[in-house]
């Protein structure tokens, strides 16, 4: 029997292990290291939530664009902003069901007021919206709109 | 929607250039915002002139489909119960074009006006005009006028979307008190995330 009680507090703490390793929960201290990067990756972050269907709609043209641009040094970050209380029961089986390839990042910060304006002071805070940051060309693009491929691909072609 | 906009600025920090697109230029605080006339939920038209004694007014694009704009709701609620006897009543406005977010047409609005029993006027900007004019860019995005429609705060209901029990600022009753005190709006803008408005194509 207690073989038994070992056994499930074994699988149960391998379970939350795995679940707290799928998504990295972020705050406004990520925004900074973003925006002062010194490195030449250029950085694509996507500000969505599953709730929000023209987020979820161009949600493909991000994995087709980090499927592509990955050896280019193009990362693609998607920063969620579903309400923490469904991280579990919405965003990871979310993830899971698309298999989303891109990086996924959970805003865990409720100073939105704070947070939005270090993103930039040109944002509003309405999603879906993406930053483009590429220290190689000392350029960022803020859409604070829905983008197709076309229109993101062109966006990272003018920073590579 | 493509509306590929001119500000083109020098950057703060590491970056030379930065560029924005999808933002509307509309109203700062101290502005004078524009009259409108549009319709409520009864059918309607109406107008902030139509608000009498009106002291002020909390003008509030919103609309039904955004789960913000939803978890706002009960708030927005308590709001007008709160401050319209004072004189300073919510006006609801949903901008959101029907064919992008049909949950958002004016007979859901009527649904959902019904079913929340909405004690303050909700109001459809179908030609979008309105919230064109004010700079809205998201759901819900506030706008406090006083009683000459002089913006005296514009952003976020609160800082906890998510959840009204766990609330430290209270932005927007906080300025309606400055403003009903004849003080200074201490916080007179903030940002909030919220769904972007449904612009027709």
């Amino acid at each position: 029997m207690k073989h038994y009680h070992l056994l499930i507090f074994f699988l149960c703490s391998f379970g939350t292990q795995l679940q707290s390793q799928d998504i990295t929960f972020i705050d406004h201290q990520q925004i900074s290291k973003w925006k002062s990067t010194e490195s030449d990756t250029v950085f694509v972050i996507n500000f969505w939530a599953t709730w929000c269907q023209p987020c979820v709609e161009e949600l493909p043209a991000f994995e087709e664009l980090n499927r592509k641009y990955s050896k280019d040094k193009v990362q693609v970050i998607l920063v969620n902003n579903d309400f923490k209380m469904n991280v579990q029961s919405k965003l990871i089986p979310f993830i899971q069901k698309r298999k989303l390839e891109s990086q996924v990042v959970f805003m865990n910060d409720t100073n939105a007021d704070q947070w939005i304006q270090l993103v930039s002071p040109d944002w509003s805070g309405g999603i879906p919206s993406t930053l483009i940051i590429s220290r190689r060309k000392n350029k960022e693009i803020l859409f604070e709109q829905p983008l197709t491929y076309t229109e993101l691909e062109s966006a990272i072609l003018s920073v590579l | 929607m493509k509306k590929p906009l001119s500000l083109l600025s020098l950057a703060l920090g590491l970056f030379a250039m930065s560029f924005i697109t999808g933002v509307h230029d509309g109203y700062h605080v101290g502005d004078v915002a524009r009259d409108f006339k549009l319709m409520n939920v009864d059918k309607s038209m109406k107008s902030m002139a139509d608000a009498k004694d009106a002291k002020g007014y909390i003008i509030i694009f919103t609309c039904n489909h955004c789960p913000f704009a939803k978890a706002y709701e009960d708030r927005i609620i308590q709001l007008h119960e709160k401050y319209a006897p004072q004189g300073y009543p919510v006006i609801a406005i949903n901008p959101n074009d029907k064919d992008k977010a049909p949950d958002d047409s004016f007979e859901k609005m009527q649904e959902r006006a019904e079913s929340k029993k909405f004690p303050f006027w909700y109001l459809y900007d179908d030609k979008q005009e309105i919230a064109k004019a004010y700079g809205a860019t998201r759901t819900p995005h506030v706008y406090l006028l006083d009683e000459k429609r002089v913006v005296r705060y514009i952003g976020a209901i609160d800082d906890n979307s998510e959840d009204a029990d766990m609330v430290e600022e209270k932005y927007l009753e906080n300025a309606i008190d400055a403003l009903h005190e004849g003080k200074d709006v201490e916080v007179s803008f903030t940002k909030a995330i919220g769904c972007t408005i449904k612009w027709k194509s």
